[in-house]
């Protein structure tokens, strides 16, 4: 494991009950160790952007956090079924409406209301006009607020979102944001992959960079920026730059 | 939020969920219903096929076309055999009974003319054969002394070789027809010689052409003739009568067995087939479970394993697994859901060939069993398949990839192929669901044998498979 940083300082939330933690997570891809001992701890209500390179372990860690692959050491806190996900690629059915689908994952979520937990996420996405229309037929970033809302629809506070954002212009990202910033306004605790720096500088309280399966630095987005200031001297105006020169220092 | 009063009943369970998956085949069969294509393809496909065998099974095979010359002059079309007197065109209505003959216009031409006539029709694809009889036909075939001396009359077929198919069907046809008019002409040469046989024994009244009725006497009769006169004659005379009397005896007895002798040389062997495996199954009654049992697999394979690949391609299968609906429940619906729309599109096939074939309703229930099982059986090959592969495209080209071989393998008759080929086929063919299906739909349509085989077969290879797809979700999923 590189040297793991934690310029954060404790603060009164980080003190609070945690809404999810990771101890030791370690999964293997045949001789390939994707996730080498990785922990975390996530508070009620925070959003943490986990962040790195293609190839870190962000998906396959944000899996396993989810229960939709198992570890081959260490644990999760809580169960898949308390905890929310949304994948990177939009899981809903095609030819099936907006509605229909929020109606069976609703139903299959076994609601006592499915219709009214489908009309509850009409109003939270902004798609109550779009709610007959083939999910086929919607723009990526209505697509995405429906593949989130599903992940919402069991009404969990715990939130998994793998690189909500990949593949969607500025215009549908910002909207996305805006449906996302809105959950966490309500406490609901989102913990979300991205490798776009700017977009986790711009909405996490947290970061955490995960490099080849292990966890480089977990703090705010400005003690990161700090630290990549430090370790590039400020010779480098690009923060982008920076980074990569501040993964490379650790041997990735 | 209107939502917020909506609450999880209670954690979904690892166990196979009935409610779960009574939504998620409804779903399907939404999704089923807004994909006119492929409804399409599933309802045309049986109709279709079912449609096509029937009118092959109620047309019969197409006779083919053969030009037809007979240099044999109109006025000796008959001939006469003794007593006897024999029409050869009743011998060539026989043989146009089994192809489709194009008759070459021979007037005002030479017989060679006429023969270059015929050979020009097959040379020009008019007719894929020419039969050309020779003007000696009847003449030869006349007297039993012409045909012995000069030898029997040549008929010339020419025929084209370009599609080697066709040609052999040809060539078996004719050789076959005239195998037969040959045994049919042997059988009155036979009786007729016979018959003269009887006058030599028994004597009788002869119609000899220029000489009227010639009364002949017989064995019998000059036997009783000698025997009278012995008694007005000497010792000596006596003696040499009675040598007369016993040779005549001596012949008369040999001959009577020459008509059994002569009717055996003419057919010296006959056979008795007797079928050992299989059941007795006309040829059209075993179309039909063919083609149901094609249709059964192609639309059950191509359900189950684009079913299951479009949960992967719409990336749901991670969502759905995490606790919504097990594997095994997931499996269970896409096999349902297959072999329930193929059994109702098995049933519409049946109900369109019952059109052109006889088919059995009242062995309905047997149908029933028998397509359920099959199709259960090819929904877990189905899910095996679409749980090897993340989309829905790669599913249907690995159902086509594998049904077409398996077809072809299950119907290799044994004999055909080397015994250790054969052995393989037949082990290929029963690690697959297609040819115990076969033979179930076989038992179950036609009453051929017993039904309880190949439904255990096919019920070991429905769990078979079902444990193969369930591993295959656990390993590649």
């Amino acid at each position: 494991m590189g040297d793991r940083s934690t310029a954060a300082a404790p603060t009164a939330r980080a003190a609070a009950e945690h809404a999810l933690t990771a101890e030791g997570i370690v999964k293997r891809f045949g001789a390939r160790e994707a996730l080498r001992g990785v922990s975390l701890s996530v508070t009620r209500g925070e959003l943490v952007a986990i962040i790195g390179p293609n190839g870190a372990g962000k998906t396959t860690l944000l899996s396993i956090l989810a229960g939709i692959q198992r570890p081959d050491a260490g644990s999760v806190s809580r169960d898949p079924g308390e905890i929310g996900w949304v994948p990177q690629q939009a899981a809903l059915y095609g030819k099936l409406t907006v509605a229909e689908n929020l109606r069976l994952f609703a139903r299959l979520e076994r609601l006592d209301d499915p219709e009214l937990a489908v009309e509850g996420m009409l109003d939270l996405t902004g798609l109550r006009e779009r709610a007959h229309d083939l999910a086929a037929e919607l723009s990526g970033g209505n697509r995405q607020r429906i593949n989130i809302a599903i992940g919402l629809l069991g009404r969990q506070d715990v939130l998994l979102l793998d690189e909500p954002s990949s593949a969607l212009d500025p215009r549908q990202r910002e909207r996305v944001w805006a449906f996302l910033l809105e959950l966490r306004e309500r406490g609901t605790t989102v913990v979300y992959s991205t490798h776009d720096l700017q977009e986790a500088a711009r909405h996490a309280e947290r970061v955490v960079v995960l490099a080849d399966g292990e966890i480089l630095f977990e703090g705010s987005p400005a003690a990161l920026g700090e630290a990549v200031e430090r370790e590039d001297g400020g010779a480098r105006g690009d923060f982008e730059e920076a980074f990569v020169a501040f993964l490379r220092h650790r041997g990735h | 939020m209107r939502g917020a009063t909506s609450r999880r009943r209670s954690s979904p369970s690892c166990a196979i969920g009935g409610t779960e998956v009574r939504w998620l085949l409804l779903k399907d069969l939404r999704i089923l219903r807004r994909s006119p294509g492929l409804v399409a393809l599933l309802v045309l496909y049986p109709i279709v096929l079912s449609v096509l065998i029937g009118f092959a099974l109620s047309a019969g095979p197409d006779k083919p076309r053969v030009a037809f010359v007979s240099l044999v002059p109109p006025d000796s079309g008959e001939l006469d055999l003794g007593r006897e007197k024999v029409d050869v065109s009743s011998y060539e209505d026989r043989l146009f009974a089994a192809i489709d003959p194009i008759r070459v216009d021979c007037k005002g031409k030479s017989p060679r003319a006429c023969r270059q006539a015929a050979i020009g029709k097959v040379e020009s694809g008019a007719a894929i054969a020419a039969l050309v009889l020779p003007a000696v036909l009847t003449d030869r075939l006349r007297g039993l002394q012409t045909l012995a001396i000069q030898g029997p009359p040549v008929i010339e077929v020419f025929y084209n070789a370009d599609d080697p198919i066709k040609a052999t069907y040809v060539k078996d046809t004719i050789k076959s027809e005239l195998r037969d008019a040959n045994l049919a002409l042997t059988t009155r040469f036979t009786e007729i010689g016979i018959s003269y046989l009887d006058l030599i024994v028994s004597g009788g009244v002869v119609d000899v052409p220029l000489l009227d009725d010639i009364e002949l006497l017989g064995l019998e009769r000059a036997e009783r003739i000698v025997t009278r006169a012995r008694a007005n004659v000497g010792p000596v005379e006596r003696e040499q009568l009675d040598r007369v009397v016993r040779f005549s005896r001596l012949a008369r007895e040999n001959l009577n067995l020459s008509p059994a002798l002569l009717r055996s040389v003419r057919e010296p062997i006959r056979v008795r087939q007797v079928a050992l495996d299989g059941g007795t199954t006309s040829l059209s009654s075993f179309a039909v479970a063919l083609a149901v049992s094609v249709s059964l697999m192609f639309i059950t394979l191509l359900l189950a394993a684009g079913a299951l690949a479009l949960e992967r391609e719409e990336n749901a299968f991670p969502r759905l697994v995490r606790g919504l609906v097990s594997r095994t429940g997931l499996l269970l619906e896409k096999t349902g859901l297959a072999a329930v729309c193929s059994a109702a599109a098995s049933l519409l096939m049946l109900a369109v060939m019952s059109l052109f074939v006889d088919v059995d309703w009242s062995r309905l229930p047997f149908w029933l069993l028998a397509i359920a099982v099959a199709a259960l059986a090819f929904g877990a090959l189905g899910v095996a398949i679409g749980a090897l592969t993340k989309e829905v495209r790669a599913a249907s080209l690995l159902c086509v990839m594998l049904f077409l071989p398996l077809a072809f393998l299950a119907l290799v008759p044994s004999g055909s192929v080397a015994p250790a080929l054969y052995d393989v086929t037949r082990v290929v063919s029963a690690a697959f669901p297609f040819k115990p299906a076969l033979d179930a739909l076989d038992a179950a349509l036609n009453d051929s044998g017993a039904l309880t085989g190949p439904l255990l077969h096919l019920t070991a290879l429905f769990a078979a498979f079902a444990a193969l797809a369930r591993l295959a979700l656990r390993r590649f999923a």
